[in-house]
């Protein structure tokens, strides 16, 4: 992406003009990093009642089998992604990551079975290549449709499922990771019951020229607040959830990165379809051997908050490092500093107390098991 | 007394050899509410557009400068628990350190309020 090309506007725009975000360039989208509640606020609501969010600069996609049938599609993807995605039910969504030939993560994203088709939420940033990969990997196989005019709205917090049932009546007897076609508000859309804030709430994928009467729709809630990618960001760092280019890259495999869990068993070792994707030698060997590091909660012991980049260390002298933290703020509702990063795997057991480097001294942090938060999922 | 300001934000109020040193008002609405305010310790030697303190909101930390050389006299200690006072009052209570200084002269390189609010 070139550094002078004009930044890209979601469906959103004029309406975070009208409540007053400050808008900043994200992922090459001119995107909301705050409304005027500000990030602190707009953080604390979402956990006590409802927050909304423009994430309409993620990539959907659109993803259906030549043959017609969605598992051959499933079953094509899986030669990309190490997911049981074949054993993904009717409305089912899953978590995955796509790997390269080293078991590197390309992008993180979200897979649901729609029935017929399968519907992929990719990272802003990683679309266009991810689809290129996609396309070229299974051509012959699947058809890829990039959903260019769709909007995707975030309704999160514990009152999310309150705000949207009037709106859908389909939307409470939904579960964590159910994903529906359905309307909200009378307005056709992708209904999943899922985020990235790690409370409960809704990811609603919707036609372009909807997608403001939809957001409207759902501002006219009063318990019901805009929410920026600023507090999107710390939300889910204390979630725990990964943010791709920070926590994940072409150089973390989905072993040191703990998420070992999104590997079902059916693609582990011994499982019925092991194997069978890119790198996938290595993190079968990780899996069974270990891994020399590993991505791991901190959580700082003072309040200053040891941030992104700083360098860890064994030692309050900092002449042993041992890793380096790779997303770190103040996390508003734990209302301490939170973090995460990787850690020689010697040293990532909970409890055990390592030292940031911070403008020049040694602070200590301790590791941490995540989420910093309980989860408010609808199990 | 007289305040002066900086281009980085920062305002020095002068009473005899010691100054008081925050940020402003447009400063503070800028970054939003702060989560932790800390100084360099007290006796720390400092040039001019050093860096003297650090203000941290939930995404990012910002370097306060010495607007003029000193030495870091004392920390508002009240910041420790309290960050969010420079918010609420970022050119009275919210002052964050005060620094011994020399030379006045290089308060002449500083915009008094009329220049600074120009500039916003």
């Amino acid at each position: 992406m070139s550094e002078t090309a004009p930044l890209l506007r979601t469906p959103l725009h004029d309406l975070h003009l009208e409540l007053g975000a400050r808008m900043v360039p994200f992922a090459g989208y001119e995107m909301p990093l705050q409304y005027p509640a500000g990030l602190m606020a707009e953080h604390l609501h979402t956990r006590k009642a409802a927050g909304l969010f423009d994430v309409s600069h993620m990539g959907q996609l659109r993803i259906a089998a030549v043959s017609g049938d969605v598992r051959d599609a499933a079953l094509a993807l899986e030669t990309l992604i190490p997911v049981d995605l074949a054993g993904l039910g009717a409305n089912r969504q899953r978590y995955g990551v796509l790997t390269n030939a080293r078991g590197g993560i390309m992008d993180d994203l979200m897979t649901a079975n729609m029935g017929g088709w399968l519907f992929v939420v990719v990272n802003a940033a990683c679309k266009q290549a991810d689809t290129a990969h996609i396309e070229s990997a299974l051509a012959g196989r699947i058809v890829v449709e990039r959903l260019e005019g769709r909007a995707l709205l975030a309704l999160q917090g514990p009152l999310a499922v309150e705000v949207i049932a009037p709106l859908c009546p389909d939307a409470p007897g939904m579960r964590f990771m159910d994903a529906i076609e359905t309307t909200v508000a009378g307005i056709a859309c992708t209904l999943t019951r899922s985020g990235y804030t790690g409370e409960d709430g809704f990811e609603i994928g919707v036609a372009a020229e909807d997608a403001e009467r939809l957001a409207r729709a759902l501002l006219a809630d009063e318990r019901v607040l805009p929410v920026g990618l600023g507090a999107r960001d710390s939300l889910r760092l204390e979630a725990g959830l990964c943010l791709y280019g920070s926590d994940l890259d072409e150089t973390t495999t989905p072993i040191e990165a703990n998420l070992a869990w999104a590997i079902q068993k059916a693609r582990r070792a011994g499982g019925a379809r092991e194997g069978g994707y890119p790198g996938a030698g290595i993190v079968l060997r990780q899996a069974a051997e270990g891994v020399s590091r590993l991505r791991v909660g901190l959580a700082a012991e003072g309040r200053a908050p040891v941030r992104a980049h700083a360098k860890l260390f064994a030692d309050q002298g900092g002449t042993v490092p041992v890793g380096e933290v790779t997303s770190g703020a103040f996390g508003p509702s734990v209302n301490a500093p939170v973090a995460m990063g990787y850690v020689a795997a010697e040293y990532s057991a909970n409890g055990t107390v390592l030292f940031a480097e911070l403008r020049g001294k040694f602070v200590p942090v301790k590791v941490a098991p995540m989420p910093f938060v309980a989860p408010g999922f609808k199990r | 007394m007289t305040t002066y300001y900086t281009t980085s934000h920062e305002w020095i109020r002068l009473d005899g050899d010691v100054a008081t040193v925050g940020i402003t008002a447009h400063a503070a609405g800028e970054l939003g509410e702060l989560v932790f305010v800390e100084a360099k310790d007290v006796g720390t030697e400092l040039g001019q557009g050093d860096a003297a303190a650090v203000v941290e909101s939930v995404k990012a930390a910002s370097d306060i400068y010495a607007p003029i050389a000193g030495t870091i006299a004392a920390f508002n200690t009240k910041l420790a628990d309290g960050p969010t006072l420079v918010g609420d009052d970022p050119e009275g209570e919210g002052w964050i350190f005060t620094m011994k200084i020399g030379d006045t002269a290089q308060l002449e390189s500083l915009l008094d309020e009329a220049a600074y609010k120009a500039r916003l």
